[in-house]
């Protein structure tokens, strides 16, 4: 990288959440310098499953976010076809339509009143009784005690995505750098002046962390820490199958598992099939730090859960398994907005599972209150100063 | 856990079996094959009895895959399923042990050429195992192409089996190899008079054998009716106009070979330049795992199992064994080492085949991604890591898991292929089983028998 190179804006990391703000601020026709580490949409955008959903949330400020960005998804999609053209903006983007299904009778209720509390939220959400539920995905588990159809809830691509927008913010003169580590700010005035990466300093107004489950290491490094912790997740992969499953299903005991904050390994079942058949299996939550190392127990129970909605899945091979580590916060709120602490210095992050699919509202919003426009969704809940967040300084 | 697993019964695995049993330890063998020998010794699956015999120590189990290698507390669990691959009985086993040695040994490489995906084109290993194991030709008239030694055993076992073997293209220039290499050609003397006597067979067989030529182009609506050789340049770029077209019905190819890294990635062994690193005990990074033959490097069978039995009595050692360090066996890996130096130094696979693959030639047959896709989604998108890539292309993501196209695609857009080796399911197996797989040895408790295996890179037919 030439020392001569400056930015306005130095978004640290491209992964999907890096993307989406560095094609929402290069939108605003901000010279953008977006710089990984590793490789561009290389890891936890590439170890996701592409979900796009509302179903999996509870009214909150974090549905409220999820609408946003599921209204701007295909708007963004055709501002990349008219930027990039077909190809580039292709990013399997599929609005599937998502089913929850309860598959004991305790769940029955607590799905409707989750169903008829989103709705009021504005999702648009129909219940279904097993009979409706199994006709429209026949290979669907009978034992089906309740369902819920969520016609809004879509699927794309991770990497596609991602490198549709930063191929949009290289087209519009802003630069992507894969293999560069930011090792720290540069403050002056008690405000960022630049950013230091490979022994110089590249002169920028602003620094947005989008170092996804790495978020809390580079808060540290930039001397703001905030409180971004890694959950890993696991998911299977078939080999591909004619349509056996149509929409994204998931029990209802995800949305639990979702919010929860617990150490153990959890496993509840999402299934769906991508554009070449293979069949996705998830999700698994699991605080085990960085730590990789293959746990067949965490595999044997996706394979078990994934059975019990879809048992013709049982005699499907599986062809690999892949994992990678989601950005968690202790609420589990994302974090956009502007740390207090050294002005110019950004987060957008802490989306855990949902990252893909908050995006691009993350992107919006940060460049809504970057440039003193009122973003479409209420920032208040998303603030890095807040509690959860900055638990250690608070001393 | 207080046993040595052996993981594959080629030359290596039988090795280190044998040597870690004499050092009386119990050892469980597990192979895919449903017979001892591995690809090398390839035995027939029907015919009786068993060429081997091992100590009675070590358990043999046939016909097993292992789909998953988990570290544990002080040592490794080994998760095998039993059985062939498509039997709905086929069952699962788990094996904990503090002594683990990876014999999984390599596969033939395959460089892809414009119709290299039609019925007709084999690797040489597929090739060469039809005719070993069931007398069976690939084709009547066969063009043998490719890189490497491994061509001549291959050519001789087609004209035995019947096949009019055309040519033999050899696209490097190996005599020059050699010659430029003396201490690597002294420590493989031993196995000149074995290619002198393979270079006999096919001269009474009257098959020519070309350097610096290679298969650039097979062709066929259907199956494979011609092939087009060419002459080649130093660093294989084909020259042009020395162009010619053979008639032929079934081509074999073999550049050399990949080997089978997947369980040393998951149980995390240090992998240098595309092998596992080991030291003088055949001791890969991680304690408690050894690592014997191709792994290690592509030095044929003799190099292999003097690493097996370096491997087993390090094992065994490991388990609390009263071992005399094998120094005649470490020696002979010393000076086998210098072979397949100079193996590996004549036979390169060099950067001029990337030059006869046109845009249209598929890269990953599985997911049939060709060239110009590929490169397309590497230059439009700016992509350069492997996992971004291949869920950008569709490259790898297919069945063999880019056992077949990774080292290919890797070279094709210059990135290390390392990453292609990181499987965390080592062999494919159905879901229900894996919802039934008990994830400890406790669980898992008895231990039948079956078969069961993935011949990926094998019939490219």
């Amino acid at each position: 990288m030439s020392p001569i190179e400056s930015a306005d804006v130095v978004v640290v990391g491209a992964g999907i959440v890096g993307a989406a703000c560095a094609e929402a601020l290069s939108a605003d026709g901000r010279r953008v310098m977006v710089l990984d580490r590793g490789a561009p949409a290389g890891a936890t955008t590439a170890s996701g499953e592409g979900n796009v959903l509302l179903s999996d949330k509870a009214p909150g400020p974090e549905l409220d976010l999820a609408l946003a960005s599921r209204r701007r998804w295909p708007e963004l999609l055709d501002t990349l076809r008219d930027e990039l053209g077909e190809r580039l903006a292709d990013v399997e983007w599929e609005s599937k339509g998502g089913l929850v299904v309860a598959v004991n009778p305790d769940s029955v209720s607590p799905l409707r009143i989750l169903t008829a509390a989103q709705r009021e939220a504005g999702v648009e959400v129909r219940d279904l009784g097993q009979a409706a539920a199994c006709a429209m995905e026949p290979h669907l588990t009978t034992g089906v005690t309740a369902a819920a159809h969520y016609p809004g809830d879509a699927q794309v691509q991770p990497v596609l995505a991602a490198t549709a927008m930063l191929a949009a913010v290289r087209a519009r003169g802003g630069l992507v750098h894969g293999g560069v580590e930011a090792e720290g700010l540069v403050v002056r005035g008690g405000r960022v002046a630049g950013i230091r990466v490979g022994g110089t300093a590249v002169p920028c107004g602003a620094i947005v962390n989008a170092c996804g489950p790495w978020a809390g290491h580079f808060s540290v490094a930039a001397g703001a820490p905030i409180e971004v912790l890694p959950r890993r997740g696991m998911v299977l992969v078939t080999a591909p199958l004619p349509a056996v499953v149509g929409r994204k299903v998931y029990a209802a005991d995800y949305v639990a598992a979702v919010s929860s904050g617990d150490v153990d390994l959890q496993v509840s079942p999402v299934v769906e099939s991508t554009a070449t058949g293979a069949v996705l299996i998830g999700s698994s939550r699991q605080r085990v730090g960085f730590d990789e190392t293959l746990e067949v127990e965490v595999l044997r129970r996706l394979a078990r859960s994934a059975i019990r909605l879809f048992p013709v899945l049982a005699g499907v091979p599986v062809m690999r398994a892949y994992g990678g580590f989601r950005p968690y916060t202790p609420d589990h709120l994302p974090v956009i907005g502007e740390d207090p602490r050294i002005p110019g210095l950004w987060h957008a992050g802490g989306h855990e599972g949902a990252g893909v699919g908050l995006a691009p509202a993350t992107g919006r919003m940060l460049a809504d209150l970057m440039e003193g426009r009122r973003p479409e969704v209420d920032p208040g809940p998303f603030r890095v100063a807040r509690p959860a967040l900055m638990a250690e300084v608070r001393t | 856990m207080n046993r040595v697993v052996v993981v594959g019964a080629g030359p290596a695995g039988l090795a280190a079996a044998s040597a870690a049993a004499e050092l009386g330890v119990e050892v469980v063998l597990v192979d895919a094959g449903a017979k001892l020998g591995g690809q090398y010794f390839r035995q027939d699956a029907l015919a009786r009895g068993d060429r081997f015999a091992l100590p009675l120590a070590v358990e043999h189990v046939a016909n097993a895959s292992v789909w998953a290698v988990e570290p544990v507390e002080g040592g490794h669990r080994v998760h095998v399923r039993i059985g062939e691959a498509d039997d709905p009985s086929r069952t699962g086993r788990v094996l904990e042990t503090r002594a683990l040695v990876l014999a999984t040994g390599a596969y033939d490489r395959a460089v892809p050429f414009p119709g290299w995906d039609l019925p007709g084109v084999f690797t040489a290993g597929a090739a060469q195992a039809m005719a070993k194991g069931q007398g069976v030709a690939v084709g009547d008239r066969v063009l043998v192409a490719g890189t490497g030694p491994f061509l001549l055993p291959v050519a001789v076992a087609l004209a035995a089996a019947g096949a009019r073997v055309v040519e033999v293209a050899e696209a490097n220039a190996p005599v020059a190899g050699w010659l430029s290499r003396p201490r690597g050609a002294a420590a493989g003397t031993r196995r000149f008079p074995e290619l002198a006597r393979y270079a006999g067979m096919l001269a009474r067989h009257r098959v020519p054998y070309r350097t610096r030529t290679a298969v650039v182009a097979a062709h066929g609506s259907d199956s494979v009716a011609a092939a087009t050789v060419a002459r080649l340049a130093k660093d294989w770029t084909p020259v042009p106009g020395s162009e010619r077209r053979v008639e032929v019905d079934a081509v074999a190819v073999g550049f050399g070979f990949t080997p089978q890294l997947e369980l040393a990635v998951a149980a995390r062994c240090r992998i240098e330049g595309g092998f596992v690193a080991v030291d003088a005990t055949q001791g890969t990074s991680v304690p408690g795992v050894f690592a014997a033959g191709e792994l290690t490097g592509i030095g044929g069978a003799e190099l292999a199992a003097s690493e097996g039995a370096v491997a087993g009595a390090a094992a065994a050692k490991r388990l609390g064994a009263v071992v005399e360090p094998p120094l005649g066996a470490m020696a002979r890996v010393r000076s086998g080492r210098r072979f397949a130096a100079a193996l590996a130094a004549a036979y390169p696979v060099r950067p001029g085949w990337t030059g006869w693959v046109r845009d249209d030639t598929v890269v990953c047959r599985c997911e049939e991604v060709p060239l110009g896709r590929l490169l397309e989604a590497v230059d439009e998108r700016d992509l350069w890591g492997v996992r971004p890539l291949k869920l950008a292309s569709g490259a790898g993501l297919g069945m063999c898991q880019g056992r077949v196209c990774g080292a290919n695609v890797a070279e094709l857009v210059g990135l290390d292929d390392g990453v292609f080796a990181r499987r965390r399911i080592a062999a494919p197996l159905r879901l229900g089983e894996l919802a039934g797989a008990a994830s400890t040895a406790e669980e898992a408790g008895g231990s039948p028998a079956s078969r069961a295996d993935q011949s990926f890179g094998q019939d490219l037919g």
